[in-house]
Order: C-alpha cells, then structure tokens, then sequence
C-alpha cells in the first residue's frame, strides 16, 4: 500500500524517520567520508558529486515515473549513447540546437516505442526493453562505426562549464527536472494515476484510467531524459563514446531503489530518488578520494544495495502495520 | 475474427517451430558450411556452455523467479578454477569451484527464498558484487594455464568421446538428470507447484522458501559445471568471460517457451530452445550479417514467443 498518502496526524517521528531513512543514510555516507578524507568536505568537490551524480539522476528520474507505474527500463544506457552520439554526430550537418532537437526526439521516440510494444503485446517491459538495449546499442555502433565521435564546434561544450554558484548547469537541470516531475506526481492527475496504476492495475482500469496510453507516455518520459542526460553528457565530454552509457541502467535502478521505489509498482517520490541518487554519487566520489581500486566500488554498490533491500524489507513492517 | 484467434493458438503451438524450420533451410540453401556434421558440432559445443547453465536456471525461472547473477558468476568461478588448477592441481581446483558455486547459489537463494527479496534485484547486485569480487580475486589481469596440452583437465571442454565433444555430452547427461529430478521427484513437483501458485503451495504445505532456495543453489552448481567446460575448453579466462551470459541465458529458457510466469516449461524446452538460439547465430554469422543483427533478430524471435506465451494469459514477472 502507498504509506504516503496515510493521513499526516498518525505520522509519528519515529514512523517519518523509518519511511526516510535514505535522508540518514547519505548524511552517515557523507559524515564518514566527511571524516576519513579532507578533500571530501570542499566546495568543490561537492560542486564535482553534484553534477557527477545528475547524469545518472536524470536518467533516474525517467526510471521512477516507470518503476512507479510497475514497469521497468532497461534500455535507458543505450538510449543516452544514441542520443549522444546524435546530439554531436548530427552539429556538423544541421548545427548545434537542430542536433539536440532531434537528440531528444530520439529519446522520446524510443522511450514511446518501449511503451507501446509493452502496452499493446502484453509483454513486460523487463524483456522488451532487455531487447531495445541490445537493438538500440546496435543502432550506436552502427551511427558511429565504432568509434568515438569528436565535436568540432566548440562552442557546444562551452554550455556544460554554466555554473550557478558551485552548481553545474547540469546538476540545475537535474533538480529542476526532479521538482517538476514531483510536482506532476503528487499534484497532476497524471501522477495520481500512476500511483493508481501501479498500485492495483485492475482498480485502475475499472476506474476508467486508459493504461496503455499512460504506460506510453511514462516511458516516452523515460526516454526523453535518457536523451537529455546523453546531450547533457556529450556537452560535458565533447566526445560520443559509443559505449557511453554502460551499465547506466544498473546504477540507476540502484538509486531508484535506494529511494525506496517499489519495483512492483505504486510506491515511490522523486524525493527520494534525489536521495539515493546523492548517496551512489557521493559513496563512488568518496571511494576514489580514498583510492579504492575500481573492484571494491563494484562491490560496494552491489552490498549497498541488498543492504538497502534488508532495509526497505525491514522497515516496510514497521511502517505499514500500524 | 474466429481465424484470427485460431492464427494465435496456432502460432502458440507450432508457429515457432515452423518459422525456425523455414530459417533453417534459408541458411542451409544459402550457405555450404551451414549444415556440415563439423558445423552442427561446433554450434553445440558452444550451445553446451550456455546450455548447461540453462539447465539450471530454468529451476528458477520455473518458480517464477529470475537470475541474472550467472554471468558474473561464471565469470569468477572460470577464474578461481583456472588459477587454482595452477596451484592445487584439477581436482581440487574443480572441487573448489563446485563448493564455490554451491555457496554463491545459495546466498542468492537464501536472500531470495528465505529473506523474500526482489530476485531481480538481488541478482541484480550479486553481478555487480561478483564482479567486483573477480577483479580483486585476479587483480584484472588475465590467468591461464600453461600445462594445457598435457593436463587431464583438457578432458571437459577439449576431447570427443565416440566422435562426439565431451561438453555435448555433459550438457546432455546434465539435462537428462535435471529432466528426471524435475519430472519424477517430489522437489520437481514443489517446483511447479510454487511456480504456478505460489500461496496455494504454501497452503498444502510446501515451503516456498526452501524450494526456492534449492532452486537457486541448483542454478550456481550448473553455473559451476559450465566454468568447468569454459575454462578448459579456453585453458584460461579474463574478468569480462561471461559477461552478457545471463542474456543468452534467459533468451534462451525463454524461446524455448518456459514461462517466465513460472509453474510452466521443462528442461527439454529449455535444452531446445539454447540449440535454437545456438542455431541462429551461427546461421545468421555463417550469412555474414554483423554481430548487433545477430542480436536483433535474436530479441525479435524471443518478443514473439513471450507475446505468443502470453497470449491468452496475462500476469506480471516481477510482482
């Protein structure tokens, strides 16, 4: 059941700590660190987690508007590596803001793809986007024959060094985007019906919810901040990598699932995917500050997040039987 | 619409099996090597690694669950075998491996059973964990064994037996006792029990959780069995060897028409399915289309199987 929406009177301090422990979480993450290495507490390396932990934050974005629906996108890696490789493969033809439109155009129409296939065969999305990942890395390779594009106006990567105070242009757009699609899922109709859907999909359609049509337009969503997080990242790098992206999926869903989205379905806030976007970033930050090999952050991400699961397991009794 | 729903049942029963009969004979018109007994061989050589892995996830899968730590799984007990084998000799070293494997099969198990967590997730995490647990185990560099042409370890992955590769004949053996245990025992029966209902089961008295349990388990040794046949077939691995396995892996269960439901598939499914898969590649290699197409048409034969699996059913994986 969706515990946020349980009346606030009967919320108690201990019941409102149990349902954020993702907010304690990243405040211990950040104190340890805090205390194990002096460059960890620096204007600017905190400027640095920001905008490192916003790429796979916007992605995460899209990823929770889905998982919250009950679904789930695998394809979002691949999808930010085609819109990469466009956003900067396409500026020596048509110049810089047309590449971006069709960059994002990109992402939206695979995001509706996913969706539409997902809604109209009935399949879960776990295998079809399982697919489109393959299928739309292929589509990479093939665009960028292998190799890494170079951007050749330069002053598109101009645009990634907008800094508002220690904040990155692209952690901005990260925190606007969360806010807005926070706002779309507590106050919009549409938001109402995700939970909705997610929550019990044969009561949604009773209730007269079009799935299909809303299955779409979340994964469209989805799609499209996969692009804006590849333009966001081809704007920073300069380069079209054309294995950008890589794993992305995992370390998202990570975060989401650190936020303590539901991969069921009907519970979740964008809230607190900042948080657990925040905490991966500021635990991968902290590690290489104390240069740990690559191997002890794979295996770290991988216990943090059954841990976070233990967590979630645990917590959900002592929040939802009251 | 009557011969529209009779185009579904249809294509439900046979249409798979027609359409890869029909793409079969395409390759074999279309190219010499395509049908050669060297050929067939060679394709089920390769099928058996992924096969044997198969086997045992389709354990899983028939429980409704899913494991995608395989891959990593393999990747690191290939690892441990080969570098062991250096230092302890084979046997031991393949003694090591299965203990190893047991143990990564039932920690899956253990939190997914018992602890009744996400299974996407867990195994989800076991990959990045086990990765993570390879390169601190090999340092990221590569290990090898450098008695290959005499050591008695070639045996698994090198050697025929009556013409035919001793790791086809594994995957075959091992399928032949996972069919009985899955078929004839009363763990087979809690398997499918749990699959197709999982609270029903749990009313007639069977444990979810210890049969969920005993599946991942068996899904890790299986995992174990086929880091035998690839590192002796390879006589070495690197950290990145099985990666992209648990895909093949689940494409595979999948197109053989296991439900990724649960409560309905079988091992021969899954064995003919992991051939099919096999078969396609290679046809699709051996017609010199690029790896990615491969891949492709692949997915796109799997989207119409589950959709035709899912025909007339409806349900969510991941619930």
């Amino acid at each position: 059941m969706n515990t946020t929406n349980l009346p606030r009177g009967s919320v108690t301090i201990l019941t409102w700590l149990f349902r954020n422990h993702i907010w304690i979480f990243l405040g211990l993450v950040v104190l340890t660190f805090s205390l194990a290495s002096p460059f960890f507490l620096t204007v600017n390396n905190i400027s640095n987690v920001l905008t490192q932990g916003a790429f796979i934050g916007i992605l995460a974005v899209g990823m929770t508007m889905v998982m919250i629906d009950g679904e789930i996108d695998l394809s979002v890696g691949a999808t930010l590596a085609l819109a990469t490789a466009l956003a900067i493969g396409l500026q020596g033809q048509v110049g810089i803001w047309p590449a971006v439109f069709f960059s994002l155009l990109s992402g939206a129409a695979l995001g509706f793809l996913n969706g539409a296939i997902t809604a109209y065969s009935g399949i879960h999305s776990f295998i079809v986007t399982l697919g489109a990942l393959i299928g739309i890395r292929g589509l990479v390779f093939i665009y960028t024959g292998e190799d890494a594009l170079m951007v050749q106006d330069f002053s598109y990567t101009e645009y990634a060094e907008i800094y508002l105070g220690p904040v990155s242009v692209t952690a901005l757009i990260f925190f606007i985007l969360a806010l807005f699609f926070q706002w779309v899922l507590s106050s919009t109709r549409h938001g109402r019906e995700t939970f909705a859907i997610g929550d019990n999909i044969e009561a949604a359609h009773d209730a007269g919810i079009n799935i299909k049509r809303h299955k779409i337009i979340n994964f469209t969503i989805c799609g499209t901040m996969a692009a804006v997080a590849g333009i966001l990242l081809s704007m920073r790098l300069g380069t079209a990598e054309p294995n950008a992206g890589k794993v992305w999926e995992l370390w998202t869903i990570i975060a989401v699932v650190l936020g303590g989205t539901r991969l069921t379905g009907g519970f979740g806030s964008m809230w607190k995917t900042i948080g657990g976007v925040m905490t991966l970033a500021v635990l991968r930050n902290g590690l290489r500050l104390l240069n740990t090999p690559n191997y002890v952050e794979l295996m770290v991400m991988g216990a943090v997040l059954i841990l976070a699961l233990l967590l979630d397991r645990f917590l959900a009794h002592k929040t939802e039987a009251r | 619409m009557k011969p529209y729903i009779g185009l579904i049942a249809q294509l439900k029963k046979r249409g798979l099996l027609v359409a890869f009969a029909v793409f079969f004979m395409v390759v074999a018109l279309n190219t010499d090597a395509f049908l050669s007994v060297g050929n067939i061989l060679d394709v089920l050589r390769q099928v058996s690694i992924t096969g044997m892995i198969a086997i045992g996830t389709t354990f899983v899968v028939l429980t409704g669950r899913l494991d995608l730590s395989v891959g990593s799984m393999l990747t690191l007990l290939t690892v441990v075998l080969v570098d062991q084998h250096n230092y302890v000799g084979p046997f031991l070293a393949i003694l090591v491996t299965l203990l190893a494997a047991v143990a990564l099969g039932a920690f899956n198990g253990l939190l997914v059973g018992y602890l009744k967590l996400n299974a996407l997730i867990v195994t989800l995490a076991m990959l990045s964990f086990l990765q993570g647990l390879t390169l601190f185990y090999s340092g990221g560099s590569n290990v090898n064994i450098p008695n290959a042409q005499t050591t008695w370890f070639r045996f698994f992955g090198r050697s025929d037996l009556f013409g035919i590769p001793v790791p086809v004949l594994l995957f075959l053996g091992v399928a032949a006792l996972a069919a009985f245990l899955l078929g004839k025992t009363v763990f087979g029966r809690q398997i499918y029990a749990v699959g197709g209902n999982e609270t029903a089961s749990n009313f007639s008295g069977i444990s979810s959780s210890r049969t969920v349990f005993w599946a991942y388990v068996l899904s890790g040794l299986a995992t174990g069995f086929a880091a035998i046949i690839l590192g002796s077939r390879v006589m070495g691995a690197q950290s990145t060897i099985g990666q992209g396995y648990e895909l093949t892996v689940l494409a595979g269960i999948i197109l053989g028409g296991t439900s990724m439901l649960g409560g309905s598939g079988s091992v021969w499914r899954t064995v003919i399915g992991i051939s099919m898969l096999g078969f396609i590649q290679n046809g699709l290699l051996l017609m010199g289309f690029a790896y990615y197409v491969q891949w492709l048409v692949t997915w796109a034969v799997i989207i119409v199987a589950v959709w035709a699996d899912l025909a007339g059913k409806r349900g969510r994986i991941l619930a």
